[in-house]
């Protein structure tokens, strides 16, 4: 098949180093390119020019790392989880605890780089998706931080079930604007978002929070999110002597995973797992949000990429308890690690996660994001086959005080 | 692959001193049947060229109207498959008529490229328009299309500027269509001094017919249009025909086929007066 071949092409021998993706053209070997309209064209290339200048150069990297420090409160702490890990009785637990962010989450770490380059380029008006509202207020805060005008793009499903975030959001001046087509979850709201780029192209720039869509924002969000992998290896080092055994993260698009991921991919002894979401089982029909486990290869917000879809290649929608897990495709440098076997990825089910969370709440004090409980269930199972002198990082991506509505609904609580 | 049903078609029109006027209806919607006796009422109703939208999940070029009827049609059951019967079906009574596919790339790339190439050929498909494959992925689909005696029609755009356009133009083939505003399917209303001054600018890097849509909706803008581009394009009216048609339920009436051939005879005739007040 042509389009089979020109990617070996474009993959060529297995490289001496994972870390140096994507080729020129965007491709992660098969995954990844740029698919958009020619409208977009154009633009993602000025957009991959203006990257290339901005990541060179010290003054941009300067004011990002000044920002990270005063802003968001960079370094995040690694944290040992000394009561998890006397109860999972197995390998030493850390977090990395971007929760304690600003705004809560990683998402603010892209969002600060995205913001610097969108005013390097001139760009006046900024626009968003968000699934479970955490890159969405992340969005909100750098256009209040810089006073530009901001329009989020959010699922009305997903509007529902994040309401403290909507609000979050408006306070912060930006408009948000519920998405009605579809299921009306994250994927919905990317739609959207790409199709009032297409008509705003003058004066807009979009701020894509996952590490996915058309080159370079799989490579850029990737480089913006690599703070928390960079640290981690310098903390565990400081702490520990030596690297982790095994470093965890999340994935839903997948760019906190990437960020923790990407500084250890030619460590090889550090094991590498992303944790999707399970949903309700992979083997219940459109009922997770497992695009690796439980999809294959297809063409979906401008890349290539495992995706969730039928047998014409329409594409569905998923499950997942978390909104900012519920998309049905994930950042195309995943699907080529998984490929490669450089990282394992394995699903973590709703009931998994919702226990995860009440376990980390009750016994380190820690409301964690429903998203990085996904990662914790995983690490659940994972600590007690491995040999107490081993260690495991966890990237603790996202605090959980917008779940608790979720999850107080589901455990019957009234709020 | 200089003589095909495109060309011809062209070189026909150029003989009647007439712009084309190319229909967009999408496979499939409201239901196969009605969809199927919607296209082959088209010609008659004076259609020249007849787009076939394959329905997508996410048309993300694609404004509310087209999106609804790329729904309408996934509902009813509509596959890429059957948007290939639909084709082999038409083309079984009209010979002449080009029929071109529009649509997005993943449902190609899961039924396999050159898979596809060689059953929209052997179905009577004339060209293929694929709004998510800029001229950077060529190698995906335009060249075994092309390979395959398909044509591939390029979309240029108010962003194409003229340092690009070679390269947007260079596999294109069939025709050009130029999109005559930034924006999404059936929204904004194309500016005819804008459309004028781009339609030139193509034709100054192209000897292939510039064909504009894209926000095109009534007899009247058709006409103004038609003026300065070889064709006209007009989809989301049609689309829009088809849903103010419909019951209650969502289902076809008596009225649905009529009310879109009406239309579609309506703005055909503001095309046939386009190059006629030139000529006057």
């Amino acid at each position: 098949m042509s389009a089979q071949s020109s990617a070996a092409v474009s993959s060529g021998a297995i490289p001496n180093t994972m870390r140096s993706g994507p080729d020129d053209r965007g491709f992660f070997g098969l995954y990844g390119g740029r698919f958009v309209a020619e409208t977009l064209m154009p633009l993602i290339l000025e957009l991959d020019k203006a990257y290339t200048e901005a990541k060179n150069d010290p003054a941009f990297q300067a004011e990002l790392a000044h920002l990270g420090k005063h802003y968001t409160g960079r370094p995040s702490p690694l944290y040992f989880a000394e009561r998890l890990t006397q109860h999972l009785g197995g390998a030493k637990i850390y977090f990395k605890r971007d929760e304690l962010n600003h705004t809560g989450s990683h998402k603010i770490n892209n969002c600060l780089g995205q913001i610097l380059l969108a005013r390097r380029m001139g760009k006046k008006r900024i626009i968003a998706e968000t699934g479970a509202g955490q890159h969405g207020v992340a969005s909100a805060t750098v256009s209040a931080r810089f006073g530009h005008p901001c329009v989020v793009y959010m699922g009305a499903t997903d509007v529902q079930r994040q309401s403290p975030n909507v609000f979050r959001m408006k306070l912060l001046g930006a408009e948000v604007r519920p998405v009605t087509s579809g299921l009306g979850t994250l994927k919905d709201a990317m739609n959207e978002a790409l199709r009032d780029w297409v008509s705003n192209v003058e004066d807009t720039y979009y701020i894509i929070g996952t590490a996915a869509g058309p080159h370079p924002y799989p490579a850029m969000v990737r480089d913006f999110q690599s703070v928390i992998g960079t640290e981690t290896r310098e903390q565990m080092l400081e702490v520990e002597g030596r690297l982790p055994d095994a470093i965890v993260a999340c994935i839903g698009g997948g760019s906190n995973a990437i960020g923790l991921f990407h500084p250890f991919l030619d460590d090889k002894d550090v094991q590498i797992i992303g944790v999707e979401a399970g949903g309700h089982g992979l083997d219940v029909p459109n009922g997770h949000a497992a695009s690796m486990a439980g999809g294959r290869p297809g063409v979906l917000h401008g890349n290539r990429t495992y995706l969730l879809q039928d047998d014409d290649g329409q594409i569905l929608e998923g499950h997942s308890i978390s909104a900012g897990l519920d998309y049905p495709g994930v950042g195309p440098e995943h699907s080529w690690l998984k490929d490669s076997g450089r990282v394992t990825y394995v699903p973590a089910t709703d009931a998994e996660a919702l226990e995860a969370f009440q376990l980390l709440t009750r016994l380190e004090g820690i409301i964690p994001a429903l998203e990085p409980a996904h990662a914790l269930a995983h690490v659940m199972k994972l600590a007690p086959t491995m040999g107490k002198d081993q260690t495991i990082v966890m990237n603790l991506c996202g605090r959980g005080d917008k779940d608790i509505f979720t999850v107080g609904k589901i455990l019957g609580f009234e709020l | 692959m200089t003589d095909t049903r495109i060309s011809r078609r062209f070189e026909l029109l150029a003989r009647e001193g007439r712009a084309a006027f190319v229909t967009f209806v999408m496979a499939g919607d409201p239901d196969p049947a009605t969809s199927l006796a919607i296209i082959e009422a088209l010609p008659a109703a004076g259609a020249d060229i007849i787009e076939i939208g394959m329905p997508f999940s996410d048309p993300m070029a694609d404004g509310p109207a087209i999106q609804a009827s790329g729904l309408r049609a996934l509902r009813a059951g509509m596959t890429l498959r059957g948007t290939l019967d639909l084709v082999r079906a038409v083309r079984a009574k009209d010979e002449a008529t080009p029929i071109v596919l529009m649509g997005y790339y993943n449902p190609i790339y899961t039924f396999g490229p050159d898979a596809f190439v060689a059953a929209a050929r052997e179905a009577g498909v004339d060209g293929l328009i694929v709004v998510d494959l800029p001229p950077e992925a060529d190698d995906e689909l335009c060249l075994p299309a092309l390979a395959g005696g398909l044509n591939f029609i390029r979309l240029a755009t108010p962003t194409t500027d003229d340092a690009r356009l070679p390269k947007v133009l260079a596999n294109t083939s069939g025709f050009v269509y130029y999109v005559s505003i930034t924006g999404v399917t059936g929204t904004a209303a194309p500016n005819a001094v804008r459309v004028a001054g781009a339609v030139e600018r193509i034709k100054r890097h192209t000897d292939l017919p510039v064909v504009v849509g894209f926000g095109v909706k009534s007899a009247e803008q058709a006409e103004i249009i038609g003026r300065d581009a070889d064709g006209v394009v007009v989809g989301s009216a049609l689309v829009e025909a088809v849903r103010t048609s419909l019951d209650a339920g969502g289902r076809a009436t008596a009225e649905t086929v009529g009310s879109v051939t009406s239309l579609a005879a309506s703005i055909a005739a503001g095309v046939r007066r386009a190059k006629q007040g030139v000529l006057a």
